[in-house]
């Protein structure tokens, strides 16, 4: 995980440059060493098991290492693995927030200071931790609970955490490309020998080439299975790819070589044939590499959203079961805090909910008894019990998802650069090579065996290499800076398509804006006033409350009563709405009223979601790369119109509906644009896999973050102009490489089908236009970084 | 040439026990968690009960 560079934070305004001693976290002035009880809390936990060091050994604290104040409801011990007849237990768990060797480091020694702890291995990069005790499974709720105290977040590891991790393939190609560096080194120590040898007598010649045969034969079967089966699964599909050109050429000259040392010929191609299959699957390794970094961020993304449900049986007492084993007509208790994850109706009683991921409205709503309530909102209110109404796999999340299947299978369908250079590649390179054989074999009257060692080295030499790494190389390289960034790129094509976009479409709440109300400053006010009304808030999970206790952080005062769509009471002091507080105004949207007493002057603290600091940054560095900009909200007009004003996006779209959304999306495609999508909502998913590209911002919902091609997991939006420079960058280099390519198959080519080549020959000049292509794709990252 | 029947066995046997070296690691999981090995190199000084199971 990318940490979140210090200066955005601290750049915010109204904070000081104080951190928190713990998650590093700016914390006000004044307000102490820490920035809430959970982080004191840890503090004094790694203190008393003598890990102080953690804190001078950790790369970054960025804020991230905070405990939350309410852990996720999940049961950790269903979970639970018996191991040796019951007497043990392992558990396995993502652990969410391990940056640096450091924090591996302060999980271990931790859950190790635990005397029936046996065993604790985390993961770096899988971000597995493995625990192993002695004890009853119960004891999996105390383990986790550790863990989530020194401020990870951890969830049991899932089958989506399993998939992205695991990855045989990618052990697969390791393994092949160990065959296949083994082979093609070896083999070169026996061809250098025949080609520097010119006074070698023939005898030894043909043990070498023997020799190189033994070796060579089964390297080029067994590490070649990468590319046979693509090629395989790409015929049967009735189309042809690059794979199959490597797989021919590979075949072919391992075939010809094999004839050659049967007739003692005086060149076999062993070691082409082998360093082409070394090169291009160290190309693969490392592009799968960037890859899996990504997906494993992704699926841990995922993951921590993903959670269970407090299931209300006959005798009424909730049980955690998963979500998908609930069935229609099934009760829920819904706790404050918790996200719906199901379609259902409100059984009885008022419910608070903030809808703001399935509709972009940024306020909470209220909801009456028999009312539907959307799955992915979130409860403001007190806990209320909610009669479910369609399973998960028929639910509206469901549908949503399958709406994202289909459109992304269309957007399957688009011809990456690489395939369209193999689909002019393949038969131009097939024809030369056929006309080469048949020209030496029935024109100049060769036997059919010599006839085919011209035909053979025009394959080989055509560079299939450089051609086939052209792209990868660039996209790891773009890929790997692009990740350091904190931007994600989940689809392979991703970057093609982000370099050719000309428009751009932002969501405005959680987009443009931080999704969450921040309070304005106000001078009149009295800060004392300030505070007495965070210690109240902080007992509340109103959207307001929250933002308050976020403006000064403050204990929390005891004996607070809620009363909710009202407000809070402790004693006389009062806050709430106008109403509640006996205040004569107007019901003003964003204002909270508080009342120290009865007879005390009302103050009110006026909140506003404000747009992110980089906002009109970002959307001016998009206006300088040539792309024009549209809002399209489902919030209120008079919201849109101020945010499209203050970023400087020349149109605007206000109430628009997830289905306004995606038509909004269609028809630009149908005019012949090419959109960029920028959303973070339920209601943006949909019109995020339409769009050529679509990206979403940190702290996205799950279903925008799927349906995205690339994520932004740094704060703020900056990345994604920088993202846009980048891809254009790495599409130039991806086309200056399938040139330099094809440029030295000018000479090569017609050298070959002379006859003119030699082995030697066709290593330099493979060798050679792989080294211009990788270094001519490094230049891509280098550049980022000026 | 009688150099070659010593030499080239020779090589060919380092080459195969570096293979075998190599699918070992692979298959014991030694290139799972690259990024963690390098870090976790730096931080040993407590004695720990996980690393030898």
């Amino acid at each position: 995980m990318t940490a979140v560079p210090a200066a955005i934070e601290a750049s915010e305004p109204g904070f000081s440059a104080a951190a928190c001693a713990h998650c590093g976290a700016p914390v006000a002035p004044g307000a102490g060493r820490f920035c809430c009880a959970g982080c004191e809390g840890a503090h004094a936990l790694i203190s008393g098991l003598g890990l102080e060091a953690f804190y001078r050994r950790r790369e970054a604290a960025s804020g991230e290492l905070r405990p939350t104040d309410a852990p996720p409801a999940i049961r950790f011990a269903t979970h639970v693995r018996p191991e040796r007849g019951g007497e043990q237990h392992s558990l396995d768990l993502m652990v969410s927030g391990l940056t640096c060797g450091a924090c591996v480091w302060l999980v271990e020694q931790a859950l190790a200071a635990e005397p029936d702890v046996l065993r604790a291995r985390a993961g770096l990069s899988t971000r597995r931790l493995s625990i192993t005790w002695r004890g009853p499974a119960e004891r999996a709720e105390d383990l986790a609970a550790l863990v989530a105290r020194l401020g990870f977040h951890v969830v049991p590891w899932s089958p989506a955490c399993l998939r992205a991790a695991e990855d045989a393939e990618g052990q697969a190609l390791l393994r092949a490309l160990g065959i296949a560096g083994f082979g093609a080194m070896n083999v070169m120590l026996l061809s250098v020998a025949v080609w520097v040898g010119t006074d070698m007598g023939e005898g030894t010649r043909s043990l070498l080439h023997w020799l190189a045969a033994l070796i060579g034969l089964p390297v080029v079967l067994v590490a070649g299975m990468p590319f046979y089966r693509s090629a395989w699964a790409a015929i049967r599909a009735g189309r042809v790819n690059m794979d199959f050109a490597v797989s021919l050429g590979v075949l072919a000259t391992a075939a010809m070589s094999l004839s050659e040392t049967l007739r003692n010929g005086p060149y076999t191609w062993f070691d082409g044939a082998t360093a082409l299959l070394a090169l291009l699957l160290a190309g693969r390794v490392l592009d799968r590499g960037a890859r899996r970094r990504v997906r494993q961020v992704c699926a841990e993304l995922l993951a921590l959203q993903t959670g269970e449900v407090a299931l209300l049986g006959p005798d009424g007492k909730p049980r955690t079961v998963p979500v998908e084993s609930i069935r229609p007509g099934d009760r829920l208790l819904v706790a404050a805090g918790e996200r719906l994850r199901l379609d259902g109706v409100l059984e009885s009683g008022e419910a608070l909910l903030d809808t703001s991921a399935s509709t972009g409205e940024s306020l909470p709503r209220r909801f009456a008894a028999g009312a539907p309530l959307p799955a992915g909102a979130v409860n403001m209110g007190s806990a209320f019990v909610q009669r479910v109404t369609a399973a998960a796999k028929d639910g509206s999340l469901a549908a949503m998802a399958r709406l994202l299947e289909q459109a992304e299978q269309a957007r399957g369908r688009y011809v990456s650069i690489a395939d369209r250079a193999a689909r002019l590649y393949v038969p131009v390179v097939h024809t030369v090579a056929a006309a080469t054989f048949l020209g030496w074999w029935l024109g100049v009257g060769l036997p059919w065996q010599e006839a085919l060692v011209p035909a053979v080295a025009a394959l080989i030499i055509t560079c299939p290499c450089a051609l086939a790494i052209a792209v990868p190389a660039v996209q790891v390289v773009a890929v790997g800076a692009l990740f350091r960034r904190g931007v994600l790129v989940t689809s392979p094509t991703a970057l093609e398509r982000l370099a050719a976009c000309d428009h751009a479409v932002l969501d405005k709440t959680g987009t443009l804006t931080m999704g969450r109300p921040e309070l304005l400053p106000d001078p009149t006010r009295p800060a004392e006033a300030l505070a007495a009304a965070a210690a109240l808030a902080a007992n509340s999970r109103h959207p307001l409350a929250r933002a308050l206790v976020r403006a000064c952080p403050s204990p929390a005062a005891q004996g607070v009563e809620e009363i909710p769509g009202q407000g809070l009471r402790h004693g006389d002091a009062r806050l709430g709405s106008a109403a509640f507080c006996g205040v004569e105004a107007p019901e003003e949207s964003l204002t909270l009223w508080f009342r120290a007493g009865p007879g005390q002057a009302p103050i009110a603290f006026r909140f506003a979601d404000r747009l992110r600091p980089d906002a009109a940054e970002a959307v001016a560095a998009l206006h300088r790369l040539g792309l024009s900009t549209e809002l399209l909200s489902g919030d209120g007009a008079p919201a849109v119109a101020e945010a499209a004003q203050a970023t400087g996006i020349e149109s605007w779209q206000a109430r628009a509906t997830p289905e306004d959304k995606a038509a909004r999306i269609r028809a630009l495609r149908a005019e012949g644009r090419r959109p960029l999508m920028l959303g973070d909502g339920i209601n943006d998913a949909a019109a995020l896999s339409l769009a050529h590209v679509s990206a979403s911002p940190a702290g996205a919902t799950d279903l925008a973050q799927s349906a995205a091609d690339l994520v932004l997991q740094a704060e703020g939006l900056s990345a994604l102009p920088a993202a846009v420079a980048m891809a254009r960058r790495a599409q130039r280099a991806a086309r200056q490489n399938i040139g330099f390519s094809l440029a030295y198959n000018v000479v090569a080519v017609p050298a070959a089908m002379l006859g003119l080549a030699t082995p030697l020959i066709a290593a330099l000049v493979m060798a050679s236009s792989s080294l211009m292509v990788i270094l001519n794709a490094l230049r891509v990252g280098r550049e980022a970084h000026a | 040439m009688t150099a070659l029947t010593v030499l080239v066995p020779l090589a060919l046997v380092f080459g195969l026990t570096a293979l075998f070296c190599f699918v070992w690691a692979l298959r014991s999981g030694q290139y799972e968690d690259l990024e963690g090995a390098a870090s976790r190199i730096l931080f040993d000084d407590l004695p720990r009960k996980d690393s030898r199971q």
